[in-house]
C-alpha cells in the first residue's frame, strides 16, 4: 500500500515538474506575475511529493518489504538498521530517486529563500531546474522504477553488497549528490541569465552561495568516499584515478574554478561570459559523471552491476542539456559586455590564471577518463586500453605546481592593479619556509623520490604564504595584540573561509606527498605467533580468532607491532564473510598517528594442508595519510564558514540602476 | 593596459598552457596506456607484448594454488589459457570460476606476473572487457550475469 503511494506521488512529481518547467517561463516572457508565482509553489509541491516517495521507499527498506524488487535485491531482514536505511540509496533505483529529491530540494530552497530575487529570474531558474527534474523523473519512471513489485513476494532478500555496509559509505552518496546536484543551481542561474540577456554583480552574488554550498558538500563527499576506499578495500591506497572517482573529481575541479570566477563577477563585474560557460560546464560534468557511473561503460575498480541500456537514456539527457545550453550560450554570450579593466598583476589576473590552470587540469583528467572510450569507438571495439595513475600523475601533477604557487600570491594582490613588489615582500617568510622544508625533508629522508622534498616545500610555501596574508590582514605583527584581536573578530567570514580552505589545500598536499612518496609495504604469510620484519617494523601475528557479527562471520587477526620506546601497537583486522551475498570483505586495522598510519590486513588462509594454519599478512606504513583527511576537513570547514557570511544572504540583492522591471513584490528589505 | 592587449595576453597565456598540457598528455600517453588482452588475443599475437598490460578472463576452476604469499592461477577465456601469479593479498572477490582482470607483464616463459589484480565490488559483476571477450569467443550467453 505504502509503496503504491510512493509510486503515485512519484508520477505526481513528474507532472508537477512538467508544469513547473513551462508555466513560469511563459509567465516570465509575458511579464505575468501570477504565472511566474506558479514556479515557486510547484517547486515546493514537487519537493514535498518526492520527500513522500523517498519516505515510502525508506519504509519499504526499514520494514523489509520484499515484495518490492529493489528491497529484495538490496536488503535482507538480518541486516542492521543503519544499513537498511542506507540501502535505500545503495542501489541504482534508490540512488536516482535521491538524485531527483536533492534536485527538488534545491529548487524548493530557491522558492523559499529566493524572495529577494527578481521574479523573472526566479521563475526562469525554477523552470530550468524543473526541466532537469522532468528528464530524470522520466528516466526513473520509465527505466528504473524503485516501486516495481515482485509477485509472489520472496521470503527474504539477497542483501546489500557487503562492501557498502559501512558507516562511511552510508553517508557518502547523499553528500556527493548534494554537491553534484547542487551545481544544477549554478547551471539554472546561468541559463536563466542567458535567457534574460543580463549578468551583473547582483547575479554573481546570488550564484556564489549556491556554488559554495555545492562545492562544500562535494569536497566532503569525495573525501568520505576516499576515506572509505582507504580503510574498507584493504589496498592501503586512498585514490586510484579510477573512472568513477574521476567522475566526481572533474566537477569538483570545474566547480572550484567557478567558485573563484563568480567572485570576480560579484566584485568586479568582469569575466561574465566565462563564468556562465563555467557554470554550464560544471553541471555538464556532473551529468557526465552520473552517466559514467550509472552506465557502467567504463571498467572501474569501483564498478557495480549496471545496465548499459539505462546509459543511453542518460546520454540523451546529457546531449540535450549540454547541447542546448551551449547553443544558447553561443547565441547570447557575445552580447555580454564585461566591465572592469584590470592589470595582469591583480586579484582578477590571479583568479583568471587560477581558472585557466584548473580548467586545463580538469580537461586532462577528462581526456584520460574518456580516452579508453574514444579509442574503443574509433577502433570498432578492437583496441581496449585503460589509462592508469601514471598518466594522471604525469599530467595533473605538473599543472598543479604553478597553481599552488599562485594560490599563495593571489590573495595578496589588490583588485584591479596589484603591487607585486609588496606581495613579494610579504611572501619572504613563505619562501624561507619552503627552502627550509626542502632541505629538512631531503636530510630526513635522503633516499626517497627526488621530487618529494620539493612537493613538501610547495606545501610549506602555500601554508606559510596563506598565514602571512591572514596575519597582514589583521596586522598581527604591526599593531598591538588587542588591536589585532579586534581586527580578527571583524574579519569577514568569507575571508577566514578562504584562509582555512587554502590552508586545507597545503595540509592535503603534505598528506598526498607523504603517502605517495614514502610508503613502505610488507607482504608475507604468517602462522599465529610468528614474526616477520619489513617496512622498518617487526610484525607479529599474535592470533586469529573466529566469531560472528550481526549478519556475517569473521576471522579476526591481531597484529602486534613493537616500536622503540613506545607501548606495543595492536592492529585488529577482520575478514568478514557475508553468507547471504556469499562475499568476503576486509576491515583494515589502522593505527593513526600524526606522522603515519600503520595499516595491516589479513588475507586468505592457506589452501594446502601444510599452509592451512598460515594467513597472508599485508602491512603498510602510510606516512602522513591523516593529513589528507585533515586537509579535506579544513577545506569543507572553510566552505561552511564562508557560507555563514551574512553578506551572502543579505545586501546587494536589489539590482543596480535600470532594474525598474524588477520591483520584487516580496522583496526582503 | 588596454582591453585589446589584455585579451591578447589572456589568449597567449591560454594557448601556452594548452600547448604545455598537450605536451604533457602526449608524453604521458606514450608510456602509460595499458592495453587489454584476452588469452586468445595473446595466442594470436606474433610477438608478445613487452609493456604492462591487462589480462582478462575467468580464473580457471581448480587452478589456484598458493606458495607463501604468492598465488598461482590460470586465466582462461575458455579458448586459450595463460598461467599467472600474484604476490600479495588478493581482492576478496578473487575466486575460481569468477571473472578477473589482472595488470602486469608477460615473462619470456609465457607466464604472466600480475602486479595488480582488480577487485570488483559485486560478485554478480562481470568486467565489461571479460564479458566482451567471452562473447567473442562464443562462450558467453547474454543473461549469464545475474543482472
Amino acid at each position: 500500500m505504502i509503496a503504491e503511494i510512493g509510486q503515485y506521488v512519484l508520477i505526481a512529481a513528474f507532472v508537477i515538474a512538467a508544469v513547473q518547467s513551462v508555466v513560469p517561463l511563459w509567465g516570465a516572457a509575458r511579464g505575468d506575475i501570477g504565472l511566474m508565482a506558479v514556479g515557486g509553489r510547484a517547486a515546493i509541491a514537487q519537493a514535498a511529493a518526492l520527500l513522500i516517495a523517498f519516505a515510502a521507499l525508506t519504509h519499504g527498506f526499514v520494514t523489509s518489504d520484499f515484495s518490492l524488487a529493489v528491497v529484495f535485491q538490496n536488503s535482507h531482514s538480518l541486516k542492521p538498521m543503519l544499513y537498511k536505511v542506507s540501502g535505500v540509496w545503495g542501489n541504482h533505483e534508490g540512488s536516482m530517486l535521491l538524485w531527483v529529491l536533492v534536485l527538488a530540494l534545491f529548487s524548493a530552497a530557491v522558492a523559499i529563500f529566493g524572495r529577494n530575487l527578481p521574479p523573472t529570474l526566479k521563475a526562469r531558474v525554477l523552470a530550468i531546474q524543473a526541466m532537469i527534474g522532468v528528464a530524470f523523473l522520466a528516466f526513473i519512471i520509465f527505466t528504473s522504477n524503485p516501486f516495481a513489485r515482485l509477485s509472489p513476494a520472496p521470503p527474504d532478500g539477497t542483501g546489500l553488497n557487503p562492501l557498502l555496509q559501512d558507516p562511511g559509505l552510508a553517508f557518502h552518496p547523499p553528500l556527493l549528490y548534494l554537491g553534484y546536484v547542487g551545481f544544477s543551481m549554478a547551471f539554472s542561474f546561468a541559463i536563466a541569465a542567458l535567457i534574460e540577456g543580463r549578468v551583473d554583480a547582483a547575479w554573481g552574488r546570488w550564484v556564489r552561495p549556491w556554488t559554495l554550498a555545492a562545492w562544500t558538500f562535494l569536497t566532503g563527499g569525495i573525501a568520505l568516499g576516499s576515506w572509505w576506499a582507504y580503510y574498507e578495500l584493504g589496498w592501503g591506497g586512498w585514490w586510484f584515478w579510477d573512472p568513477v572517482e574521476n567522475a566526481s573529481f572533474i566537477p569538483w575541479l570545474f566547480g572550484t574554478a567557478l567558485l573563484h570566477s563568480s567572485i570576480v563577477v560579484e566584485k568586479r563585474d568582469a569575466l561574465k561570459s566565462w563564468t556562465i560557460l563555467l557554470a554550464i560546464l560544471t553541471f555538464s560534468m556532473s551529468l557526465l559523471g552520473t552517466f559514467l557511473v550509472r552506465s557502467g561503460i567504463l571498467t572501474s575498480v569501483h564498478a557495480f552491476a549496471t545496465d548499459p541500456e539505462r546509459g543511453v537514456f542518460i546520454l540523451a539527457i546529457l546531449a540535450v542539456a549540454i547541447g542546448g545550453a551551449l547553443t544558447l550560450f553561443a547565441v547570447r554570450a557575445p552580447g555580454m559586455k564585461g566591465g572592469g579593466l584590470f592589470a595582469p598583476a591583480s586579484r582578477e589576473g590571479a583568479l583568471v590564471a587560477n581558472n585557466m590552470l584548473l580548467t586545463v587540469a580538469a580537461a586532462t583528467v577528462l581526456l584520460g577518463t574518456l580516452y579508453p572510450l574514444i579509442l574503443e569507438a574509433l577502433s570498432g571495439g578492437q583496441t581496449r586500453v585503460s589509462v592508469g595513475p601514471p598518466f594522471f600523475n604525469a599530467t595533473f601533477g605538473p599543472i598543479m605546481v604553478p597553481l599552488v604557487l599562485l594560490v599563495a600570491v593571489g590573495p595578496l594582490l589588490a583588485w584591479k592593479r596589484g603591487n607585486l613588489g609588496a606581495a613579494a615582500h610579504k611572501l619572504i617568510p613563505a619562501a624561507i619556509a619552503a627552502v627550509a622544508t626542502i632541505v629538512a625533508t631531503f636530510l630526513a629522508v635522503p633516499d626517497g623520490p627526488a621530487l618529494a622534498p620539493f612537493a613538501m616545500g610547495l606545501a610549506a610555501w602555500l601554508g606559510v604564504g596563506t598565514l602571512a596574508e591572514w596575519s597582514s590582514r589583521i596586522r598581527l605583527f604591526s599593531s598591538p595584540p588587542a588591536d589585532a584581536l579586534r581586527r580578527l573578530s571583524g574579519l569577514p567570514r568569507a575571508a577566514s573561509g578562504m584562509t582555512l580552505a587554502h590552508l586545507g589545500l597545503a595540509v592535503m598536499i603534505v598528506g598526498i606527498t607523504g603517502s605517495s612518496a614514502w610508503r613502505a609495504e610488507l607482504v608475507t604469510t604468517l602462522v599465529p605467533g610468528e614474526t616477520a620484519e619489513g617496512a622498518g617494523y617487526a610484525v607479529t601475528l599474535q592470533a586469529v580468532t573466529e566469531g560472528r557479527g550481526p549478519n556475517y562471520s569473521f576471522e579476526r587477526g591481531t597484529l602486534l607491532i613493537p616500536e622503540d620506546g613506545a607501548p606495543v601497537t595492536t592492529l585488529i583486522t577482520e575478514r568478514r564473510f557475508f553468507p547471504v551475498a556469499n562475499q568476503t570483505t576486509t576491515e583494515a586495522g589502522i593505527h593513526t598517528t600524526l606522522l603515519a598510519d600503520l595499516y595491516g590486513v589479513i588475507g586468505e588462509r592457506g589452501r594446502t594442508p601444510e599452509t592451512a594454519n598460515a594467513w597472508t599478512v599485508r602491512f603498510f606504513v602510510n606516512p602522513l595519510v591523516p593529513w589528507i583527511w585533515m586537509g579535506a576537513l579544513l577545506m569543507s570547514l572553510g566552505g561552511l564558514l564562508s557560507l555563514s557570511d551574512r553578506r551572502h544572504r543579505v545586501g546587494a540583492p536589489r539590482r543596480a540602476a535600470g532594474a525598474a522591471t524588477h520591483t520584487a513584490p516580496a522583496a526582503a528589505e | 593596459m588596454k582591453r585589446k592587449h589584455r585579451r591578447l595576453l589572456v589568449v597567449a597565456v591560454s594557448l601556452g598552457l594548452l600547448g604545455a598540457a598537450a605536451g604533457l598528455i602526449l608524453n604521458a600517453v606514450e608510456d602509460s596506456l595499458v592495453f587489454f588482452y584476452t588469452p586468445t588475443d595473446l595466442a594470436e599475437r606474433a610477438t608478445p607484448p613487452e609493456n604492462r598490460f591487462r589480462l582478462g578472463g575467468l580464473v580457471e576452476e581448480g587452478s589456484v594454488r598458493t606458495e607463501g604469499a604468492t598465488t598461482h592461477f590460470v586465466v582462461t577465456d575458455l579458448n586459450q589459457a595463460v598461467p599467472a601469479s600474484y604476490t600479495g593479498v588478493l581482492p576478496d572477490l578473487f575466486r575460481e570460476g569468477q571473472g578477473v582482470v589482472a595488470e602486469g607483464t608477460l615473462g619470456p616463459d609465457g607466464r604472466f606476473t600480475a602486479r595488480e589484480v582488480l577487485a570488483k565490488h559485486d560478485e554478480t559483476y562481470m568486467p565489461k572487457e571479460v564479458a566482451d571477450a567471452l562473447r567473442e569467443s562464443g562462450q558467453w550467453r547474454d543473461g549469464d550475469a545475474a543482472r
